[in-house]
This record gives C-alpha cells, structure tokens and sequence, in this order.
C-alpha cells in the first residue's frame, strides 16, 4: 500500500472539518480525512471500481427525469410536483402503526383479511395492460381487480397528459413507477419519502430486467399487450421477494454502495492479483464475495459495474442454492451496464461448505469451460500464497465490534466513501440483534438519509434525540456518515465523535476498504 | 488448500480408484431436464453427494460431476442440472446438445409435468441422432403415492411406446437413485462407448481446459439461439 496516511496530523488539531471545497491535497498529506472527495477515508488510489455514483440521485434521476420529460410536454397539464390526492375509501381504512404486522406473508394469503392489508409495504408489478406481473404478500389471481385500479388511476391520469406519482391518504403512501413497459406500484405504512419509496421500486424493475432484458421485455409487449409476464418469470418470485427483503436490511442498498470484507491489504492484493491473472478473453468482471461482503472486484480495463448491478448478483447469489454443489452457469443483464443484452455469469464456491463465491461474467455464453478454467487458475495460484488462509482466517470475524473504535455511547454508525462507493459499519451491538430492532434501525437511517437527500431541501447534517437514540447524519462532498449513539450522548459529544471516527476510520481504511482495485 | 483436486466434485474419488485400477476413463455428458420443480436438482444432489435438502429453484444451469465405477470402465458423469422455468429454455438446446444421456424427469403427482417431458422429448428427438444418446423417462417424487397424478403403468407405457427406458425415483428417500445412476452407467457404456468414438476419455489434469481441447467443446454450436 503506497498511499496510506504516513505523516499524521497536518491540520487535524485544527480542527479543520468543515467543508473546504476544491482543497484537493495529497491523500497522503491529507490526515483531515476527506471532506473532499477523492481523498476521503476508503477513497480508492487509483481509479473507482464502479460507475461513478454520487449517491442515489442518479438511481431516481431517471425516473425523475421521465417525469419532467413527461410533464413539459404539456404545458398546461397541472404541475405534478406535489400530487396529493385524498383517496379515503380507496385504501385501508384503519391505521395500525404500532401494531407489528407479520413480516413475511405466505403466498397464500387472504388478500381481504386484514392481516394482509396491515402488511408495512406492498409492492405490485403490473403490466401496462393491467395484467397482474407481482405482489409481494397473497396471490397475482387473487389481485387483479386490485391492481386493475392502480391501472386505471395510472391511465386516467395519464389522460390529462400527467403523471400520477403517489397518493398519501392517512398515513398511507402509494407511490407510482412507470417503467414501459411496466407498471410498479408501492404501498407503504413507513415513514420513508416517497423518493426512497420509488428508488426501491426501481431497484425491483432493475430486478425484472437483470431476468430478461428490456429488449426481451419491449418485444414481448409489444406483440402481444396482453401477456401474462408471470410466465416468464415462475420461478424468481423468490429473488424479488429476496431483494425487497434486503431492502429492508441492507445499508448497501441504501447507501448505494457495498462493504467489504474485512482483510489485510497485503492479503487482498495478492488474492487480487491472483484474480487479475486468471483472466480470460470475454472475461469483464471477477467478483469474489464472502456472504454479502465484497472481497475483492477485478474489472476488464474501462468497462465499470454499477452498484445496483452488482446488489443484483448479491441477490442473485445469495439466493440461490444451486452453485453449492457444483459450478452454476447462468444468463444474467446487468441493466445498468446495458439492458439489451445477456451476460453470462460463472458461479462457484471456492470450497463447498465455504462463504467464499467466486463470480466470473463473460460475455460468451458458451465460455462455460473457459471460466471453469478461469476458476482453477485462480485456485492454483492463491494456494501457493499465504493469502488463502489468511482470507480464511478472517472469514471468522467478518465484522468488527463499535467498541474497537473507542468512542463512549456510539452504538452503531455507517461510513460511506463517495469515490469508492464503499462503505463500512461494525455489527449491530447486543440491544439491536433482534430482526425487528434491527429494522427500526434500518428505518431510522432510512429517514436520516432522506433528509440528507431531500430533493429540494437538502441537509448537510442533521442531528436527531430520542427515547430510545440519538443520531446525527452528515454528508460532505467526499463521505455519508450516520451516528447511533445511545440516548445519553450529547449533541457536543457527537460532533467530537465524528473526528474520532474519521480519524480510526482513517487509520484502518487498509483493511476496511479496497483501495487499489485491479483491471485486466 | 493444498489439493486442488478436491475442488471439482467427484475429482477427488476418481484419482484414488484409477491409481488403483488400470480402467480408462470416460467423459459422459448428462443433461437433467423437465418442468420447474420436478426435482432435478434434488436428484442431481442425490447423484453426486447423496443428500437431500430444499432447493431453491436453480438459475441457468449448474454443473456437477460424479464418477461411477464399472467394471471394464470408468465413467465421469459431467451433469448439466438445468433450470425448469420458461425463460432458460432458449439456452437449454446448450447443454442437450451432444448429451450421451438425457433424463426426461416428471412429478408423479403433477400431470401436466409429466405432458412437459412429452414435450421435452419431442424437442431432444428433433436434435438427436438416434443411438447417440441414452434417454430415460424419470417419474420423481415417488414418495408422493398419495397424492400420485401420474400411474407407474402410464410412465412405463410411454416409455415403451417411445422407445425410452423407465424409472420411478425419489430423490427424498433416495430410493432408486444409485440403481438408475447404474443403470444408465451400464446403458450408456454397452450403447455407446461402444462404438467407436462415442465416449471420449477422461484426461487426468486439474485443469478443465486440457481435455475439452482435446475434444470438442460440448458446449460448442452450430446454430444461435436466445438469449
């Protein structure tokens, strides 16, 4: 590692972190982490390993986009920004938000009973014809009717020369997605923004996509409107079910970003390196991955992985039990690298009871052998190094606990590098291990991320007392941090926290953060 | 680490036995196919580590090898366990193709599956040359009497009138795996490697690509197909 923090302390007494726009110092000179970006805890040396992602505006820009788009073309449409509509009868009457409704429905839900209307989120796919595609809770049958209206609200409005956006009803929010040549449609008792609101829907659609392509989507809609997508997709239910259950969980989806496994930069450049080598012609991307942890990324010189493609092929692997056994081969779009086109993904465990999955994608469908070859190569030449067992070793604790950061009350946090897009957290401590803590907690960030990122009025920092925490929320233009402090903290305490942290943060980024990422 | 050779399913065993036994090796091509949720991967489980677990439904195709002991020959089963859904089978011709055993499977208690392995039979014999490939219909969830669509009697009438041979299994219990694995060791090998150059040999390396140089590519294709 040639660029860590060697000379310490320029500036940091100074206590200078508030924002210094285009002070654009040498990494190494640069103690005072990151308040620009590029030099930033995490930010990697060389080049990003992924497409430049700010954060998750360029996710909803799109969509936002279709809308202004939509919107200017009739000048004397109504402006759709802030389309509230009053719709008592049409949702659930009654409100429940104490109540904690039973997470994971079973398909065979009564979709009339009131256990399924007091579910947290729906989510509906339709087609533009109105055909049901996917619910979240209870059967397609049982809601076309159902997802008929969504239609017809989508349609009458879209009359007008509108867009409907979302509906809030009493503590209700329904939010719309107009993908073509799909529909998708989420109803929500949480207090998220209708922006965080639709980023998941889109990362649904992105789901659909990554399945058949939207080149296979268009064709098939447009010869026959009526089709009844479900078809096609029997069978992945389970991976749209997965990804919004990791919507649910994962900061990575929320951060738009991904964390790394914990390792020794000495060790992840060697199993880098050894990646690096077993290179093939069509290869473009090797991914190893420790559960949900990226291990190392090596990328075909000039071509970069989204990180929604890559949250993908996280749901994708996790998903699956297949690639255990033996080696899987599956089609796969990335649809944020191009939604016309089929890539072809090599998946193996390096060992059968192991968390390490090796990820090769080729752009050849019959390149199965040549990844298989791809993947011993690789074997060959991580066993002769020490870095097999070192990656091994820290398999065991894949995390850290908050306690090793030192700092009194700070119970949880999340950094995000903006360059890299990369991110770290410690475990969840004791008091949030159980599934509904630690979804509140999920909510709680949620909530502190949509006011860093509201669309009109943004904030830089934000801090937050509770009953039961108090959190502070801060963006530069180099880092996201969220603090979850315990509710005896103090506003002043927390402030200090934040140097500490960037400091120890800075101080392990070797190990928590790739930060020489390898092409081919 | 250390051996790499434990990596590849199956590896492992076949390098103790052919030190062992001066028997040549040979590579036999197997593709699992039918309707979602028939049992393919369950089976597939069953033919290379005898387990049983709840799948989830198998995303492209996965690929798993077993050898099995004769007694003039060894055979290395490379098992192509393919994806049952709709939007895979464009790719599935990929792994037929020049398949030296083809297994139709079908749940005993969902008819309409057993009418798909109809169907899946008519596509293989559109692609096939007769005598090149081994095909065995394979009636699975035989642990399922009863709730059973499909009668033992039906399997084996189609079967006979098709020319095809006839298994019931459950890959749950296990019963009549290894004997049809056997079977279609002892099939395949008196059918094709009979002749000559129907089975390729083995080439003992570690690494894959030295001996699918040596031969064709078994993924190799004359015609394109989506996606």
């Amino acid at each position: 590692m040639d660029g860590g923090p060697q000379k310490p302390a320029v500036g940091w007494e100074n206590g200078m972190l508030a924002p210094v726009d285009r002070l654009r110092t040498e990494r190494a000179d640069s103690p005072v982490p990151g308040l620009v970006e590029g030099t930033e805890p995490g930010a990697g040396q060389q080049s990003a390993m992924f497409v430049h992602a700010q954060s998750f505006e360029d996710l909803t820009a799109e969509a936002e986009e279709d809308v202004e788009r939509e919107a200017e073309l009739d000048e004397s449409g109504e402006p759709s920004e802030d389309l509230k509509v009053l719709v008592g009868e049409e949702t659930i009457e009654k409100q429940h938000n104490d109540d904690i409704p039973p997470e994971r429905g079973t398909k065979e839900e009564d979709v009339s009973s009131e256990a399924w209307r007091s579910h947290r989120k729906h989510v509906f796919v339709l087609s533009e014809a109105g055909k049901p595609i996917y619910t979240r809770y209870g059967t397609e049958e049982a809601l076309s009717s159902t997802m008929g209206v969504m239609m017809a609200l989508v349609s009458f409005v879209e009359a007008e020369k509108n867009i409907i956006r979302s509906i809030h009803a009493d503590g209700c929010k329904v939010v719309f997605l107009a993908k073509s040549p799909l529909v998708l449609v989420g109803v929500s008792r949480t207090c998220q923004s209708d922006k965080e609101l639709l980023r998941e829907l889109q990362y649904i659609y992105y789901q659909i996509v990554s399945l058949l392509t939207l080149t296979q989507l268009n064709h098939i809609f447009q010869h026959k409107q009526n089709y009844d997508l479900r078809r096609l997709l029997a069978g992945s239910e389970y991976l749209t079910d997965n990804l919004l259950h990791r919507l649910d969980r994962d900061p990575g989806l929320l951060l738009s970003a991904v964390t790394c496994l914990p390792l020794a930069s000495s060790a992840r450049d060697v199993v880098s390196a050894s990646l690096q080598a077993a290179k093939a012609k069509n290869l473009v991307f090797s991914i190893l991955l420790a559960g949900d942890r990226l291990v190392t990324l090596v990328r075909k010189k000039d071509q970069f992985l989204h990180h929604i493609d890559l949250h993908l092929v996280f749901n994708l692997v996790g998903s699956s039990s297949s690639s255990r056994e033996g080696e899987g081969w599956t089609p796969i779009c990335l649809p944020k690298f191009n939604t016309a086109g089929f890539f072809h993904a090599h998946i193996s465990y390096l060992e059968p009871a192991s968390e390490l999955c090796l990820i090769l994608v080729s752009t050849d469908r019959e390149d199965f052998f040549n990844m298989s070859d791809c993947k011993q190569r690789f074997l060959e030449r991580l066993s002769k190094r020490s870095a097999y067992q070192a990656m091994k070793e820290a398999l065991k604790c894949p995390s850290y606990s908050v306690e090793q950061v030192g700092i009194p009350e700070l119970r949880h946090f999340l950094y995000k590098s903006k360059s890299s897009g990369l991110y770290t957290s410690p475990e969840f401590p004791a008091i949030y291990q159980s599934d509904e803590e630690q979804e509140r907690m999920m909510g709680l960030y949620q909530d502190l991320h949509s006011h860093l990122h509201h669309p009109t009025r943004p904030l830089r920092s934000f801090y937050r007392c509770s009953e039961t925490e108090n959190l502070l929320a801060w963006v530069t233009s180099g880092f996201e941090l969220y603090l979850c402090f315990s509710p005896l903290g103090t506003k002043a305490l927390a402030h200090s926290a934040v140097n500490k942290l960037l400091k120890w943060i800075r101080k392990e980024e070797d190990r928590l953060f790739i930060l020489s990422p390898l092409t081919y | 680490m250390g051996d790499d050779h434990q990596q590849v399913p199956g590896g492992a065993q076949l390098h103790r036995n052919t030190l062992s036994r001066p028997v040549r090796t040979f590579r036999v091509k197997m593709v699992l196919l039918g309707s979602s949720g028939v049992g393919k991967s369950s089976l597939a489980l069953r033919f290379v580590k005898d387990e049983f677990r709840n799948t989830s439904p198998t995303v492209g195709c996965a690929y798993l090898t077993r050898v099995v002991h004769l007694n003039h020959a060894t055979l290395r089963f490379e098992i192509w366990d393919t994806a049952g859904q709709e939007k895979y089978h464009s790719v599935t011709p990929l792994y037929y193709r020049g398949a030296h055993a083809a297994l139709l499977v079908y749940d005993i208690s969902k008819r309409e599956t057993f009418i798909r392995a109809q169907v899946w039979l008519k596509e293989l014999q559109t692609h096939y040359i007769p005598g090149s490939t081994v095909i065995w219909l394979v009636g699975n969830k035989g642990d399922l009497e009863e709730v059973r669509q499909v009668s033992a009697q039906e399997g084996q009438n189609l079967a006979d009138e098709k020319g095809l041979l006839f298994t019931e299994t459950s890959a749950l219990s296990g019963e009549q795996i290894s004997e049809l694995l056997l079977d279609v060791a002892h099939r395949v090998y008196e059918c094709i490697g009979a002749q000559q150059g129907g089975l390729s040999e083995w080439q003992e390396t570690p690494f894959v690509h030295m001996h699918h140089r040596n031969t064709s590519n078994p993924l190799a294709s004359c015609c394109k197909v989506g996606p």
